[in-house]
């Protein structure tokens, strides 16, 4: 079963007097729990939500479920988002995303079998005069080439 | 050349910090303003002719006069969900300088009557995110923040909240309902956010860039900001110049600078041994302009108006003579389908078919008739919804398959692209 850690715990309870509505504590709350659940929201993360912060299960799963950022299924450790939208995609950024699923052998949204990479394409991130360019969980890296990126994603630890 | 008015000192990395950014003067602007009445700030910014920067264009100062004159509790918030395609310049503006956008928003807030602001980021900023939390803080333990701002007897406060990463949260009504905690579906209007907005308590949205103009244009007045730009489009503006273009990059320009010199002469011009081929003037939504129309447009909202597009959010994506149009309306449409809310049944039905006509073109089972088809899904998908998403996704495809209907022609008759011989479709897998 799924539990917040007492630290994680403490910060949803500290969000839900944050704002003038109690529900406007459900994003930062989901993003609490999705760090401790390695990534992603289960039914279980859902339903523990629900409990502590004494909102109904639905409309937590309602606002999970709007919102690309939160992970419906388990990805790997690193997860690995290209832009593929149109000013990437006019500087190469779907031929990168293909390299990478190639030379870590996998599909889009797919984990590595040691758990290691999830490789997904997005739409824009706002780097688009550093093109091509990916997010890896919270950082951005840019302006790469296929090497590059492959260099990049080799050596994260 | 660039005009500097906000970004003068972006290069300087101490600029973000408290203490850097009043090395440079930064807060003795708030300080004048809490010398003058509300008012007098809200007559300045009308005078100044500065118009919302994030797409809409529309002029700050009458947004800010449709809020009821009464005591009513009153929020000013913060657009910083940059989700526009092609579009950076809002990060930048948080990364290099967030007290400068603090800054604005005291000034606003006080104009408005709101002590309560928020910037709302589009999550993928974590570090954007990082760095106005930081200044936040900074300015509370300043006492620029909170209560009674340097003895003024105003109260301020700014919290900064993160989005989850959805592009319709760009719209006001759609961030406000992010920020209720709700998914970020937009509102009917009327009523508008300024009578009934955050918590159905009037409530001002405006953009990064437009509430850090308001710096600059109380320091020097309306006047010295009308010197830049034209009648209607007053002022300097950044441009997110991207695509395929030597130096891509954010450029703080008069409005009224050519097109042509933003990619020519900041930008580099073409990669070697490449053409024009067409420009995206202001982010993704605005109809696309050939090479011929965008060499003659200035880059002001009535100049590109006239062309047939919108300034937008100044975002210019360049494409040159290498790509294929149908390719890239395929990127397109795939966007608008994955961003539509899902609320409105001409804009969730609308983009996922005009997603499904052209992805059959590019799969090479295309007909020549899907081309009219596309126009006709188009033009149903206009004005027929609670917000400008539907529009922003019919645009694009009717410019497209207008301005470059050979190609799309082309591709329906051989089953593959005329620019570059093959299908590439997996492309879109």
């Amino acid at each position: 079963m799924f539990q917040l850690s007492p630290e994680g715990l403490a910060a949803v309870k500290k969000e839900l007097t944050r704002y003038e509505s109690k529900d406007s504590a459900i994003i930062p709350a989901l993003y609490i729990a999705q760090k401790e659940n390695k990534g992603w929201v289960s039914d279980e993360v859902i339903h523990h939500l629900a409990t502590v912060m004494d909102i109904p299960d639905a409309r937590i799963n309602e606002v999970f479920k709007f919102y690309t950022m939160f992970n419906q299924k388990p990805v790997g450790k690193f997860h690995v988002q290209v832009c593929t939208n149109i000013s990437c995609a006019l500087n190469g950024s779907r031929e990168l995303a293909q390299h990478i699923c190639k030379e870590m052998k996998i599909g889009y949204d797919q984990v590595t079998e040691d758990g290691r990479f999830t490789i997904s394409k997005v739409e824009c991130l706002g780097s688009c005069g550093t093109a091509p360019m990916m997010q890896v969980n919270d950082a951005y890296y840019e302006n790469l080439t296929p090497e590059s990126a492959m260099n990049i994603l080799r050596g994260m630890k | 050349m660039e005009t500097k008015l906000l970004t003068e000192f972006y290069h300087l990395d101490e600029f973000r910090t408290l203490p850097g950014y009043q090395k440079q003067g930064g807060y003795e602007v708030l300080k004048k303003a809490l010398k003058m009445q509300p008012q007098q700030i809200i007559d300045e910014v009308k005078a100044s002719g500065l118009r919302g920067r994030g797409g809409a264009g529309f002029p700050t100062g009458m947004k800010w006069g449709f809020l009821p004159k009464n005591n009513e509790p009153r929020y000013l918030l913060c657009n910083a969900d940059e989700g526009e395609p092609g579009t950076f310049k809002d990060r930048l503006m948080m990364e290099r300088a967030p007290h400068q956008l603090i800054e604005g928003m005291i000034i606003s807030g006080y104009a408005v009557g709101s002590q309560k602001g928020y910037i709302y980021v589009r999550g993928e900023y974590h570090y954007p995110i990082s760095v106005l939390r930081k200044a936040v803080e900074e300015a509370y333990a300043a006492g620029l923040l909170g209560k009674n701002i340097l003895g003024s007897g105003i109260n301020f406060d700014l919290d900064v909240y993160s989005g989850a990463g959805a592009y319709i949260c760009g719209e006001e009504t759609g961030m406000i309902s992010s920020l209720e905690g709700l998914k970020g579906q937009p509102k009917l209007k009327p009523p508008f956010p300024a009578v009934q907005g955050y918590l159905r308590k009037p409530t001002i949205v405006n953009n990064v860039e437009t509430l850090a103009a308001v710096v600059p244009i109380i320091k020097d007045g309306a006047a010295a900001y009308r010197k830049f730009g034209t009648e209607k489009s007053a002022g300097t503006k950044l441009f997110s110049l991207s695509g395929n273009v030597v130096r891509p990059g954010n450029y703080e320009v008069p409005l009224a600078y050519p097109l042509k010199d933003l990619i020519y002469k900041l930008g580099g011009g073409m990669k070697p041994g490449r053409k024009l081929k067409a420009v995206i003037p202001g982010g993704s939504s605005a109809p696309v302009l050939t090479a011929e129309e965008a060499e003659k447009v200035n880059l002001d909202y009535e100049s590109i108006a006239a062309a047939g597009s919108m300034l937008g959010s100044g975002a210019v994506i360049v494409i040159d003579d290498s790509q294929c149009m149908v390719d890239m309306l395929g990127v397109l449409t795939h966007f608008y389908h994955h961003e539509s809310c899902g609320q409105c049944t001409p804009c969730r039905e609308g983009t996922g078919w005009l997603n499904k006509i052209v992805h059959s073109i590019l799969e090479g089972r295309g007909r020549l008739q899907d081309i009219e088809l596309l126009i006709k899904v188009a033009d149903n998908m206009k004005g027929r919804t609670i917000c400008a998403l539907s529009d922003a996704a019919a645009l694009p495809v009717l410019s497209f398959v207008t301005k470059f209907r050979d190609e799309f022609e082309y591709f329906v008759r051989e089953g593959h692209s005329k620019v570059r011989g093959v299908r590439n479709a997996e492309m879109h897998h």
